[in-house]
């Protein structure tokens, strides 16, 4: 059974190891707990790689599956908070007290796996927790920012809201289906319809909703957004949704599908994520607000998959793209921010094409992989959650996709125009070299993952949930 | 053969884009006269430009016209949703692409103001020739889009960087529209996709499929899903809007690759994909299209001719003449028995038109930007008598223009007879009101070279300069050519011929 979660335990050990580290070592020596922490990290992903060929199973009575999707949630995490301690190690590197962050952050994306894995309420809940609790003290990390702790206090509160209703649900559940595990409660609440089922399955769904910054829990976003410090930005705004459309996509799968119109309530909040965030966006003068906004209309996309589970054979494998294009482009676009210092008005863009074209460069990638031009990896996401969506019925919301698109192409032209259109105005200082091989990797990565789709596509290819 | 053509502009534009800064645009600004190193880089992207000209010359002959797809090269992209790289000729493709790469290679080597940045300028022409040459050789609607995307990013860039007036808002503009166009048309690739059986992206084998039949909510909404994304490209009224802005605002050689060429791209798609795998669908809305086609030309001509400005002016001719293509299409595509030479002749002359469309207005939007360089202004008013100072420019402007309006012995002529030709004998009220459109452009042709080339010269125009002689070498090649078609279009209909007759006749 241990052998089953051996990237799991890398994780919590290598967490522990750099929290000691940190503390035994001497404050100009703290940088060396991002060493032990990509170490961490890096065998955590060599534990993880040799599952895609094991055996698909549950495991832990039932609690924890082991399965191809969750394996490839656990790499695509595991690949964005290695991104995501190379942007640390510049913008920490004044602090003197950093050693913990890392700790936090390989806790924070253990929460995050787990999730992924979670077939089990309690489990959910666990994880759930694990990953907000973090996740509130890594954006609140510049502890005498006011935006920063700003962006904390709001995160926090709606994380408390949202796991209230969480545990409530989860409860609620419980009651019904007389079990806890994922498999049971399918057979458990098979007979069950009707108010009770429906506003327990609400409960719950508006927690993952807060993880995945869908609408009504999303308000967080462009906060965090904009005062995180920018690679925890970076993090928070994708690595927890991997776990969390995992889960959601687990519990829709295990609800019953008659007296319960899940299918519709999804495709609503999809929708209304999508245009929100689209419209909100289109204001947002702050760089890092507007990423955070279409950080929550990317969640929209997403939820097409969800939608279309079981109905599409494309919907898995659409959604398992769509979370490795999106991080790989989200931790890009940060990173960018990050290499820049943090520069964030929109104006303080301008002429960057001339003065930084290669990071230019790669914030004009990502953005256009969120609107979904091709060859990038954005577009071939797109392609296959619309097609997902469209073999499930769902035209309707496939086309409200392509118009959200259309609309969010005016926020992106916003950022991008004046780096090549306008003239530069002063010096463009930059961060480091780490932060900028991050950016670049990750940029680079949206372009190779897009033009060779096919091994993720290929691997991806009816493979299936469990319960499922 | 057709690979290299697409991908050599594709690399050299990657090394253009990747010089170092110093090379890349070593002064910030002043004109070509005091940069050595921009017209040094000029060179060396007109001699790339010309590649894929050659090479597609060797497939016309090797080109033999026995049907189907021919010089195919295809391999695996990704197997799992079908998509796999496909590209190849036939009578359609062939003829187009060509005439891609020409004008392509004229319009990278006209001189332009590059505005200190000649790297990026250069890279992205060369780019755009890459993928427009792509898109009409693709056989994959994946690889299809995939081109047809990135060539909207192409020009966005190359319209605000390069672009005069409210550059920004015009690039801003044709990328949303345009885009919201692709949308459309991802939309119904994905809806023809899903409906194949195995699923494929693989347009000869969709062709062979045939998997919507016409009827149904399904096949009605994927035929729309196309047609909005084919009209805004197109453009037909009312999808137009964004296309004025657009010419206006770009730097001349960029106005005429999107006329010449990407315009273009709509209407192949018509052809390509909407009447081959939709055919019977097609039918069913062939007279509305062909309602819509004749408003444009009438529409197109009459906007034009209400213009004050040059660059305007020709923008809505282009709508007119995509206005004949359209009516070609929509004659040629009409579920009609026993007038398949009519419609054979309707497709061949809306082939021809593409082409003819390309060179000539490609030809006059390179003279307009040559105007604008020397001097500073589209108004016709502040024109006139040109004439007199330069004859040169005069000349091959009157051959474009002429051609353009539909006379005999040029290029535009053979075309638009054979459209209105085939039109009359399917739709001949349609074809009847067309016929206005050729009266108004060749009065509005007539008024524009009046306006700026005849009458007493303007005090300020005495030191007019005369075309250069590199402006003279491209653009002699393109009126040359429009001659050569219009005295001697065999060639060129032997060609098209083995795709349109048996097209029709199936």
């Amino acid at each position: 059974m241990l052998g089953d979660v051996v990237p799991e335990l890398v994780l919590v050990v290598g967490g522990v190891i750099v929290l000691l580290y940190a503390l035994a070592a001497p404050r100009r020596l703290q940088g060396g707990a991002a060493v032990l922490a990509m170490l961490t990290v890096a065998i955590a992903a060599a534990a993880t790689i040799p599952m895609l060929d094991g055996p698909e199973a549950y495991t832990f009575a039932e609690t924890y599956a082991r399965d191809l999707p969750a394996v490839w949630a656990k790499l695509i995490v595991l690949v964005a908070t290695a991104a995501v301690i190379a942007l640390s190690v510049p913008w920490f590197r004044s602090d003197p007290r950093s050693g913990e962050y890392y700790t936090l952050l390989l806790f924070s994306s253990l929460g995050a796996v787990l999730l992924a894995g979670a077939t089990d309420l309690k489990q959910f809940v666990v994880s759930m927790l694990l990953s907000s609790a973090t996740g509130f003290v890594l954006v609140a990390y510049h502890r005498l920012s006011r935006a920063s702790a700003e962006a904390g206090i709001k995160y926090y509160l709606l994380g408390a809201m949202t796991s209230a209703s969480m545990l409530i649900g989860v409860a609620y559940l419980f009651g019904l289906g007389g079990t806890t595990t994922l498999p049971g409660l399918s057979t458990g609440l098979a007979a069950e319809s009707g108010t009770g089922l429906a506003v327990a399955a609400a409960l719950v769904i508006i927690a993952v909703a807060f993880k995945l910054g869908a609408v009504p829990a999303h308000a967080w976003m462009p906060d965090v957004a904009e005062g995180a410090p920018a690679p925890v930005a970076a993090f928070v705004t994708s690595v927890p949704k991997v776990g969390a459309f995992l889960f959601l996509a687990r519990l829709m799968l295990a609800l019953p599908l008659d007296g319960l119109g899940w299918r519709p309530l999804v495709a609503v909040i999809a929708a209304a994520t999508m245009t929100l965030g689209n419209l909100a966006a289109l204001w947002q003068d702050d760089v890092r607000r507007l990423l955070g906004w279409s950080s929550v209309s990317q969640t929209g996309y997403g939820l097409l998959a969800i939608v279309a589970l079981e109905r599409s054979d494309l919907a898995l494998p659409a959604l398992l793209y769509f979370l490795l294009a999106y991080v790989l482009a989200n931790v890009a676009a940060f990173g960018v921010v990050v290499q820049l210092r943090g520069r964030t008005d929109r104006s303080a863009y301008r002429g960057l094409a001339r003065a930084r074209p290669v990071l230019a460069a790669i914030l004009t990638i990502t953005m256009l992989s969120f609107i979904g031009v091709p060859p990038l990896a954005g577009f071939a996401a797109k392609l296959a959650l619309f097609a997902a969506a469209i073999d499930a019925g769902y035209v309707w919301l496939a086309i409200l996709g392509a118009i959200n698109t259309v609309v969010s192409i005016a926020y992106y032209a916003r950022v991008l125009a004046p780096m090549y259109f306008k003239d530069l105005e002063g010096p463009v200082p930059v961060l480091s070299r780490s932060a900028g091989i991050a950016a670049v990797a990750t940029g680079a990565a949206v372009v190779l993952v897009g033009i060779g789709a096919e091994p993720f596509f290929g691997a991806f290819d009816g493979i299936g949930l469990l319960p499922g | 053969m057709l690979t290299t053509a697409i991908f050599i502009p594709i690399a050299a534009a990657a090394v253009f884009a990747l010089l170092p800064r110093r090379l890349r645009s070593p002064a910030d600004a002043g004109s070509e006269a005091d940069d050595p190193w921009a017209s040094r880089l000029r060179l060396i992207a007109s001699v790339v430009g010309v590649v894929p000209l050659i090479l597609l010359l060797g497939a016309w002959a090797r080109f033999d016209g026995g049907g189907g797809f021919e010089l195919v090269e295809s391999t695996e992209w990704i197997p799992t949703l079908g998509v796999g790289y496909r590209v190849g000729v036939d009578g359609l493709s062939l003829p187009l692409a060509l005439m891609a790469a020409l004008v392509f290679a004229v319009a990278i080597a006209y001189p332009v103001d590059v505005r200190g940045r000649a790297g990026p300028y250069y890279a992205l022409m060369l780019f755009l020739e890459g993928v427009s040459v792509g898109l009409f050789l693709s056989l994959d609607l994946f690889l299809f889009f995939v081109f047809w995307d990135l060539s909207l990013v192409g020009i966005y860039f190359l319209i605000g960087v390069w672009g005069h007036g409210d550059a920004r808002r015009s690039a801003l503009k044709f990328f949303v529209y345009t885009f919201a166009g692709s949308l459309a048309l991802l939309l119904a690739i994905l809806g023809l996709y899903l409906a194949t059986e195995p699923r494929t992206f693989d347009m000869a084998e969709i062709i062979r499929q045939q998997p919507l039949p016409a009827g149904g909510v399904y096949a009605t909404l994927v035929f729309f899903g196309f047609f909005i994304g084919f009209a805004v490209k197109t453009p037909i009224v009312p999808f137009h809007t964004w296309l004025p802005p657009a010419h206006v605002d770009a730097p001349g050689p960029a106005s005429a690759v999107l006329a010449g060429v990407l315009l273009k791209m709509g209407t192949y798609g018509f052809v390509r994909v909407l009447m081959s795998m939709q055919p019977e669908t097609f039918a069913r809305f062939a007279f509305p299209i062909g309602v819509v086609a004749v408003v444009s030309i009438v529409y197109g001509a009459l906007v034009a001719m209400a213009q004050t400005n040059l660059k305007r002016l020709i923008a809505y001719t282009s709508v007119n003449h995509m206005g004949y293509v359209m009516l070609g299409l929509a004659a040629a595509g009409a579920s009609l028995a026993g007038q398949e030479g009519a419609q054979a002749l309707a497709l061949t002359g809306a082939t021809v038109e593409m082409i003819a469309h390309g060179l000539i207005t490609g030809a006059l939007f390179l003279i307009s930007g040559s105007i604008l360089t020397r001097g500073g202004t589209y108004e016709m008013d502040a024109y006139g008598g040109l004439a007199a100072r330069a004859p040169a420019l005069t000349g091959i402007t009157v051959v474009a223009a002429f051609a353009s309006l539909g006379m005999p012995g040029l290029a535009g002529f053979v075309a638009e007879f054979q459209i209105f030709a085939g039109a009359l004998a399917v739709y001949p009220w349609l074809a009847g009101i067309g016929l206005l459109g050729i009266v108004i452009t060749a009065a509005l042709f007539l008024r524009m070279l009046q306006q700026v080339f005849l009458g007493p010269l303007p005090e300020r125009w005495s030191t007019w300069p005369d075309l250069g002689w590199v402006e003279r070498v491209t653009l002699g090649a393109l009126v040359v050519l429009i001659i050569g078609i219009g005295v001697a279009p065999a060639l060129l209909l032997d060609a098209i011929d083995t795709f349109a007759g048996p097209f029709v006749g199936r």
